[in-house]
């Protein structure tokens, strides 16, 4: 099997919501399985920008590729991680039943899962580590826990790009670890990844690539070279204090954000 | 058993009977959508809003089934594409066609004289007077929507449950939601004879909420919520025999109490 250079690629895209733009003119290009960590200030457009690329919202301009082709032409290839704000947690389903749905696929709506799908479920429970949590409903589950559900179904779901808005953001650290290793492993896979993240540290340590936003695309690169002092102050302004001997503060905790509300515990 | 059996020596009770099962279990089944989506005040205004139709069935003398079932699929409809991507939100929407709605109903009627019987009917159900026809009727449009929930049941849960994952799935989420609002407003349709529009949306609402408190998963959820349904209208039909009470509303009050028997059960187990 051939693969195309580049697993995602945008073009010039405009996004917004109605005739409002928030991200203008972005353009950048994601290898194959590469782990891409996205930055900016709160309101710069990550959570719009994972809303185009899972198809959610239109395109005002340009295009999104996915393996060359449009958005839309392949199915069930890309996975989101939503945060937890976004999922209505007193909803009467179970872990495994909110795994299973990653199985979901138009070919077979009808059928009941397969004895495959089943295994791939368990297999992905087991690796996130809730196996034993299985019948349990999603509403009893501690933060962290609820977050593993999520991605075990993202595993479920074998997807070619997977994109996870915030997953560091109010977990502990067992979560935090889990989720890094799941990481990883993706890794083996050739599975392209962004994350949206608060954690510069993070990004800057544990990912091949930034993406450094603010309404518009600041910079994209290894993230030696995007957290760079004249990067940093476009994309965070005032937040930004540089001090004498180099180092660099970076102060934006919890603001209403216009975008979505954020987990009032930040991880520093 | 005499007490049980007498009230059936009578066809129209039979009938009756039969009629509010099925409506009791279809309620039960759509307003699991209804309570999990908080699609309520939806569900009343669309209740209310197939008065037009009834109303110009009635002038022409065609089938007020049939005329309710054209306004409340003209007013589902109407609700998708005025709170389509947002230009209107979609609570907005329904309060503008069900108050919209409602008062062309009223306007239609005040134009009639010998309205005040039928009128009363339509409020509040006549569940004596459903004929072999309408039985028919009821049973076949029940059975059409049980069985499109069924083949849906599972695109229906991922785009109630998450949205987000429904769109990277590409399903065709627009689409569902009308059916499924289609679905909603032909179920208030088959209720219109047993318990009335004003009443139809707490057979929608009620049973599916204690449901709710008693289950962990959507479709334990359904089968208790269509148990509760049923038990809620054989009881009631029951009660509206042996008290000379109007059947919709003794129906209504059953589910009501079953309700708060839920509710009280759930405050017990949860201290």
């Amino acid at each position: 099997m051939s693969h195309l250079p580049h697993r995602l690629e945008v073009q010039n895209a405009s996004i917004g919501y109605g005739q409002k733009t928030i991200l203008k003119d972005l353009s950048f290009q994601i290898p194959h399985g590469a782990r891409v960590a996205v930055v900016g200030p709160n309101g710069a457009g990550k959570s719009t920008l994972f809303k185009a690329l899972v198809g959610l919202l239109p395109l005002q301009s340009g295009q999104i590729l996915i393996h060359g082709e449009a958005l839309g032409a392949h199915k069930d290839c890309v996975a989101y991680i939503p945060q937890r704000e976004e999922v209505d947690w007193k909803f009467p389903v179970t872990v495994e039943d909110v795994a299973m749905m990653g199985r979901y696929s138009q070919k077979s709506w009808l059928s009941r899962p397969s004895k495959q799908d089943k295994q791939i479920v368990k297999n992905s429970l087991e690796q996130m580590g809730i196996a034993h949590l299985a019948n349990q409903p999603i509403g009893r589950l501690s933060g962290g826990q609820q977050q593993r559900v999520f991605l075990a179904r993202a595993i479920a779901q074998e997807p070619h790009i997977l994109l996870m808005d915030e997953p560091f953001t109010g977990v502990d650290a067992t979560t935090q670890e889990t989720t890094l290793n799941l990481l990883d492993q993706l890794r083996e896979k050739e599975t392209t990844m962004m994350i949206s993240t608060h954690d510069l540290n993070l990004a800057a340590s544990r990912f091949d690539y930034a993406l450094l936003l603010n309404h518009k695309l600041i910079a994209f690169g290894k993230p030696k070279e995007v957290f760079v002092k004249e990067n940093l102050s476009q994309a965070f302004g005032n937040a930004l204090l540089v001090v004498d001997n180099g180092v660099i503060l970076v102060d934006e905790c919890c603001p209403p954000d216009e975008e979505h509300q954020r987990h009032p515990i930040e991880e520093k | 058993m005499n007490f049980l059996l007498e009230p059936l020596a009578y066809q129209f009770m039979q009938r009756g009977l039969a009629a509010s099962v099925i409506v009791g279990v279809l309620c039960a089944v759509m307003g699991t959508y209804v309570v999990l989506r908080g699609m309520a005040f939806l569900g009343d205004a669309m209740a209310h809003a197939i008065l037009p139709g009834v109303a110009i069935a009635y002038i022409f003398q065609g089938d007020l089934l049939i005329g309710a079932g054209v306004a409340a699929v003209i007013v589902a409809l109407s609700i998708g594409f005025f709170s389509k991507e947002g230009t209107v939100k979609e609570d907005t929407a329904i309060g503008i066609l069900f108050a919209a709605a409602l008062s062309l109903g009223v306007a239609l009627i005040s134009a009639m004289q010998t309205y005040a019987v039928d009128l009363s009917h339509i409020l509040f159900g006549n569940v004596l007077g459903v004929s072999i026809s309408d039985l028919w009727l009821i049973a076949g449009l029940s059975v059409a929507i049980l069985l499109t929930v069924a083949v849906f049941y599972k695109p229906f849960l991922i785009v109630s449950f998450d949205p987000i994952l429904a769109a990277t799935l590409r399903l065709p989420a627009e689409r569902l939601r009308n059916l499924m609002l289609v679905l909603l407003s032909l179920t208030v349709v088959v209720s219109l004879q047993t318990v009335g529009v004003s009443l139809a949306a707490a057979m929608l609402v009620t049973p599916a909420a204690t449901a709710y408190l008693l289950t962990k998963r959507l479709f334990p959820m359904m089968l208790v919520s269509a148990l509760i349904g049923a038990v809620s209208s054989i009881v009631g039909l029951y009660i509206s025999y042996y008290f000379n009470i109007v059947s919709g509303s003794a129906i209504v009050l059953t589910a009501t109490f079953l309700f708060l028997l839920g509710f009280l059960y759930k405050r017990v187990k949860s201290i």
